[in-house]
Formats: C-alpha cells, sequence, structure tokens
C-alpha cells in the first residue's frame, strides 16, 4: 500500500507487518515518521488508518504489563518501550510476532505454551504459615534473599522466552523465565517445596538444557539475568540448595 | 548471521558445542592409530607414516585446535557456572557476563597461537 508522498511534507517508514497465522506473509506499509516514535506507535498507526482488521496486543503502553512483546527487526522487543529510530535497520522496520510460540493472527500468537513452562518448573509458591502465625523474620541482606529478590521483578512478557535458541530447539525446554521464577522460589525461605521445585527445575527439559547462549540476560526489558539463576541451579545440582 | 545469534556469548555456545562435535567424530581414528600399538610396533609404524602426509598432518592440527576451543570454551562454562556472580540486580550481571565472553578473543588467539607452534613442530 502506497501514499503520496507529494502531497504531505513528511517523510515516510518502510514497515512490513506479518499478517495472517504461519501461512501468513510480510505486508508492507508507508507511514509517517515523526520524531518521537515507538513501534508500538507504528504498529497503532497501521491498524488505525491502513488496515482495521489488524490484531495486535497492548495495554499499558508504558512498559508495565509488557503484553505489546513483538519481534522487531529479529529481536523481541516491548514495542512501546523501543524507539523506531534506534531499531530501523536500513530504513525499514520488519514486524512479527514473538517467535517459538504458537501464532493466532497477525501479530497476537498464544502465550500459553511459556505460562505452562512456569507450572513445569514447580513455580507455584508453598507457603507453609497461617494468617494466625508471625511472618517469617527474613534478612534482606542474606545472599539467599538477594538471589530470589534479583529474579522477581519478573512480568512474564516472554521476551526471554522468544529470545532462546535452546527453546526453539527443544520444545521439551522450560525456558528462562521458568527457570528463573525457580530460581527465586529455591532461594525463597517461605516456599514450602523448595526440593521439590528445584527437582522440577533440574529435571527433564530444566536448566540442563541451558546452552549459556545468553540471550534471555541480553533481551529481557527491564534487566533481569535469567541465566544468572539458571547457572544457580545448576551449581546448587552438585553442591545442594542453597541456604536460607 | 541473525541478530540474535550476532554476539560472543552465543558464538562461544555454538563454538563448544560444535568443537565437542568435531572432536567426537575424529577421537575414534586418533584411537584407532593409538590402538594399532597393542599389535605390535610395527603396525603402529606402518599407521604412523601416514602420519607424515600433509593431509594428516593438517587434520592433526585441526584436531590441537579443537581440543584448544573446546578446552577454553569450557572453562568459560565453569565461570559462569560456578563462580559466584555479583549481588546486583539485572544489567550489573549482564555486565559480569559480558566480562566473562570476553574470554572468546583471548581463547581464540590461545588456540591460534597453539596451533601454529604445533604446525612448524609436525613440518
Amino acid at each position: 500500500m502506497s501514499l503520496d508522498k507529494s502531497v504531505v511534507n513528511v517523510s515516510f517508514l518502510e514497515v512490513k507487518v506479518w499478517r495472517g497465522k504461519d501461512d501468513g506473509e510480510l505486508v508492507s506499509y508507508q507511514v509517517p515518521g515523526r520524531e518521537n516514535q515507538t513501534v508500538l506507535d507504528v504498529v497503532s498507526e497501521i491498524q488505525r488508518s491502513h488496515e482495521p482488521s489488524l490484531a495486535y496486543r497492548y495495554a499499558c503502553r508504558v512498559g508495565v504489563c509488557g503484553s505489546c512483546a513483538m519481534t522487531v527487526n529479529g529481536m523481541p522487543k516491548w514495542t512501546c518501550r523501543t524507539h523506531v529510530k534506534k531499531v530501523m535497520d536500513d530504513g525499514v522496520l520488519t514486524i512479527e510476532p514473538l517467535r517459538n510460540l504458537p501464532r493466532i493472527k497477525d501479530l497476537v500468537c498464544d502465550l500459553s505454551p511459556f505460562i505452562d513452562t512456569w507450572q513445569q518448573a514447580g513455580a507455584p509458591f508453598c507457603g507453609t504459615k497461617t494468617r494466625h502465625e508471625a511472618p517469617a523474620n527474613i534478612d534482606p541482606e542474606s545472599k539467599a534473599r538477594k538471589a530470589a529478590d534479583a529474579g522477581l521483578q519478573c512480568i512474564n512478557c516472554a521476551v526471554c522466552y522468544s529470545a532462546c535458541d535452546v527453546v526453539s530447539w527443544n520444545k521439551d525446554y522450560i525456558g528462562p523465565a521458568g527457570l528463573n521464577r525457580a530460581w527465586t522460589l529455591v532461594n525463597d525461605a517461605r516456599h514450602g517445596e523448595r526440593q521439590s521445585t528445584f527437582d522440577k527445575a533440574f529435571g527433564s527439559g530444566g536448566c540442563g538444557s541451558c546452552h549459556s547462549q545468553g540471550n534471555c540476560t541480553r533481551h529481557c526489558p527491564i534487566g533481569l539475568s535469567p541465566s544468572e539463576s539458571i547457572a544457580g541451579l545448576k551449581k546448587s545440582a552438585l553442591f545442594g540448595l542453597p541456604k536460607v | 548471521m541473525h541478530p540474535l545469534r550476532n554476539h560472543k556469548s552465543y558464538l562461544a555456545s555454538m563454538g563448544h558445542r560444535l568443537s565437542g562435535i568435531a572432536l567426537t567424530l575424529f577421537l575414534p581414528f586418533h584411537f584407532l592409530l593409538l590402538g594399532s600399538a597393542l599389535e605390535g610396533a610395527s603396525e603402529l609404524n606402518s599407521l604412523l607414516a601416514y602420519s607424515q602426509l600433509p593431509l594428516v598432518k593438517v587434520a592433526e592440527w585441526g584436531l590441537v585446535m579443537l581440543l584448544g576451543l573446546h578446552l577454553l570454551f569450557g572453562v568459560r562454562v565453569l565461570f559462569l557456572e560456578f563462580t559466584d556472580w555479583p549481588t546486583f540486580v539485572g544489567r550489573e550481571a549482564d555486565r559480569r557476563q559480558g566480562h566473562l565472553v570476553r574470554v572468546v578473543v583471548p581463547s581464540v588467539i590461545c588456540v591460534l597461537v597453539l596451533g601454529f607452534l604445533f604446525l612448524i613442530q609436525a613440518w
């Protein structure tokens, strides 16, 4: 689809957007370039001005919810926090759904397999105290608590899962986010199933499948380090669970 | 190269795996040669005569290079998995990993030097 550029005094971006499901294709659009413009702004403009049936997800628009994650020029990113100028490749912007997840339509993919990995990693928190008991006394400066705190901010955006090549090779692999969650629980003194969580995280498809490529840490939009969490799980396999 | 794979940590990881696979393919022939010693000196000497062929020398040089690469990339993994990462959160840990993957360039240089010395000695 093209516009008559002579009638508007603005530069245009060449934007290729994935349309359809697995057998879909990249469709080109021309979108006015602006001084401050995120990739999500571009997708919204295409949906409002060119293609009303374009399917995509977003909610907060400010990097809190993580629902607008897409593949931008080959890299998984939060589109609301990605400036167009920083990711343009030879004047072209290619936007696709996240990798390693089943596609539903256009830029929307099914996150169920990703959410399932959290269960696979033994992620549900199991408290040991009732509401009638005093809260656990946790030293915030302890090594275990710091290790747990380091991974707690994950908001399940699936960017690391999409970036990981091992996930694309091995569908049984839990992936960085699930293992990161398991590591936070293994270091949590209040969690009643620490050994069980570790056993699942170290079992089939667990931390032993990680190849230390580091894509998860490189791409986490909030700077978490699942690589470090996975390394901690591997170390625990030899030296036992961390002291809490 | 795909942008997801164009970084040192990924290259080190793949270098470790691919050199391991190549060693798995190559080492049986190496052990076959050594095993011939069990059948007597003449058997071993007749096979060692092949080691004077330039192609065999280059192949043995390749074996030394692969062993060196596999060793040094293995050391990288041991560092990643057995040393305590700083208790900083997020990006700081990322920088730490960045420091660790700098082992890649020195590793490749070490292996090239080692391979060069081997080649001089072999010829």
